[in-house]
């Protein structure tokens, strides 16, 4: 592995992806589409909602291969860099190696740039590699995220939608991807206000994944047996911070007894 | 016919090696010791924005002393290196030792084979994860990719052996505030007294998550300054 020193008219400049094409490493893989898409792992519902403070990531934690539920605890949730974060619904495969590429993109940016890129930028970004797993999307392997971020130009959390072609949708209040989305969404809209804090954003996106996974069979609810909770994130002018799970058990038994007792 | 001239190959080198020695004379010289907490790198810089010292990846940072758009052209090849390391192995593959080779592969190719060398000096440092410091590294690269494995502190740039001389020796590593104060006034000399907005100082941090690289800037290179 030599030191990729580059002659100024071939410089890649502060793109990782640019820099992988340049140095022969390839990230494209061909599908060969006979493989049924119910093969391959699928991620399901993830919520974004905007709060006092920022906003708010969360995700289920159930990953399907057609009928059967192939990963109890797989996480949909990811930081991208300090004030942002992506939550991933589609397979599984290529969404995970999205996010990677993106988290790495967006610190390669910084380092060789000297300068964190906007907001706007980062999501932007997003949408160009979305727009770049376009050819595997049409044989089945979907990757349809949603990033979140804290604006710290305009001091607001932000969020944007994506779908299938790279579109980038910006949302004011709250956003929803993945099977589930439909009835998580519906949850949020009816629970959502202006200026939420962060417990009450944090039991809402708790109740809007809940509903989604009553629905939706490739959705996984709490699993107090086991421990398993959505993973749930927040992200203000502090940075991105993940809830512990102590706290989500805690927010859950309080949402089952106040479901028993309706 | 032209009749093809003759110089000696010892000529030529030394040559170069004046060369490049002065281009690095021109410049500003910086500061690396260990510290308590970590690796801080302490250098002479009147622009807020042009910098010397940088990021290369989560326990790496880079220095250059030189001429400007040489080490920086090495910084970027350092933070592509590092992270497409990173990228198709693991993070944890990537170390000081390994790119500083690969520094002193070019550099030393650059000065043999280019008509000029690089008028440049870098440093890479490296926190390693033992809490005592001992795992941490120092590499002190010179314009013909000579390496140099240093223990407590180094000195790069111009008149090397007077700020030297003025650092001394480190027995232990110092707390970040005495280590700073004796760097600075080893930079300054006896006739300047260095001033925060003179300085770019920067630390790799043990403790603080993945990405241990830090800026003192502002207030807080203020407050370290004032005794």
């Amino acid at each position: 592995m030599n030191l990729p020193l580059f002659q100024a008219q071939d410089d890649p400049g502060p793109s990782f992806a640019e820099l992988l094409k340049r140095t022969g490493f390839s990230d494209t893989v061909a599908i060969d589409s006979a493989v049924p898409a119910s093969e391959f792992r699928h991620g399901t519902t993830c919520v974004a909602v905007r709060y006092a403070d920022g906003v708010l990531l969360a995700g289920d934690r159930r990953a399907t291969s057609g009928n059967l539920i192939s990963h109890r605890t797989i996480e949909k949730v990811f930081p991208a860099d300090r004030h942002s974060g992506v939550a991933i619904a589609g397979a599984a495969g290529p969404a995970i190696e999205m996010v990677k590429l993106f988290q790495l993109q967006l610190e390669h940016y910084e380092k060789v740039e000297g300068g964190a890129l906007s907001l706007e930028g980062k999501a932007n970004q997003l949408g160009q590699m979305i727009r770049g797993n376009l050819p595997a999307a049409m044989q089945g392997l979907a990757v349809v995220p949603i990033f979140a971020g804290f604006d710290v130009g305009r001091d607001e959390g932000r969020l944007f939608e994506y779908d299938v072609t790279g579109g980038r949708y910006e949302e004011t209040q709250h956003a929803s991807t993945g099977s589930g989305s439909l009835h998580a969404g519906t949850v949020l809209k009816l629970g959502f206000r202006e200026s939420l804090d962060a417990a009450a954003v944090t039991d809402l996106a708790l109740e809007s994944l809940y509903e989604a996974a009553d629905e939706d069979s490739a959705t996984g609810g709490p699993d107090l047996v086991r421990g398993i909770f959505p993973v749930v994130a927040l992200i203000n002018a502090a940075g991105y911070t993940r809830v512990d799970d102590v706290e989500l058990a805690e927010r859950t038994r309080a949402l089952i007894d106040r479901r028993q007792n309706q | 016919m032209n009749m093809p001239f003759y110089v000696a190959p010892e000529q030529v080198m030394k040559d170069r090696a004046d060369y490049a020695r002065k281009g690095i004379a021109r410049g500003r010289s910086l500061i690396a010791f260990r510290f308590e907490g970590g690796i801080a790198i302490c250098a002479e810089n009147t622009s807020s924005t042009l910098r010397k010292v940088s990021e290369i990846y989560d326990r790496i940072a880079f220095a250059g002393v030189g001429k400007y758009n040489e080490f920086d052209q090495l910084r970027i090849a350092g933070v592509r290196h590092a992270d497409l390391k990173g990228y198709s192995f693991s993070r944890e593959d990537v170390d000081a030792r390994s790119l500083a080779n690969q520094y002193a592969q070019s550099l030393g190719q650059v000065f043999t084979h280019e008509m000029k060398p690089m008028e440049v000096e870098i440093l890479v440092a490296e926190i390693g994860t033992a809490e005592d410091g001992s795992q941490d590294q120092l590499f002190h690269i010179l314009y013909d990719g000579t390496v140099m494995d240093e223990d407590m502190s180094v000195v790069l740039g111009g008149e090397t052996d007077t700020i030297r001389q003025r650092f001394g020796d480190l027995d232990a590593p110092p707390t970040l505030a005495d280590g700073v104060a004796r760097a600075v006034a080893a930079l300054g000399g006896p006739e300047r007294t260095l001033a925060g907005g003179d300085l770019e100082v920067a630390i790799l941090e043990r403790g603080t998550g993945r990405r241990a690289f830090r800026r003192l800037e502002g207030p807080e290179l203020t407050a370290i300054l004032t005794p």
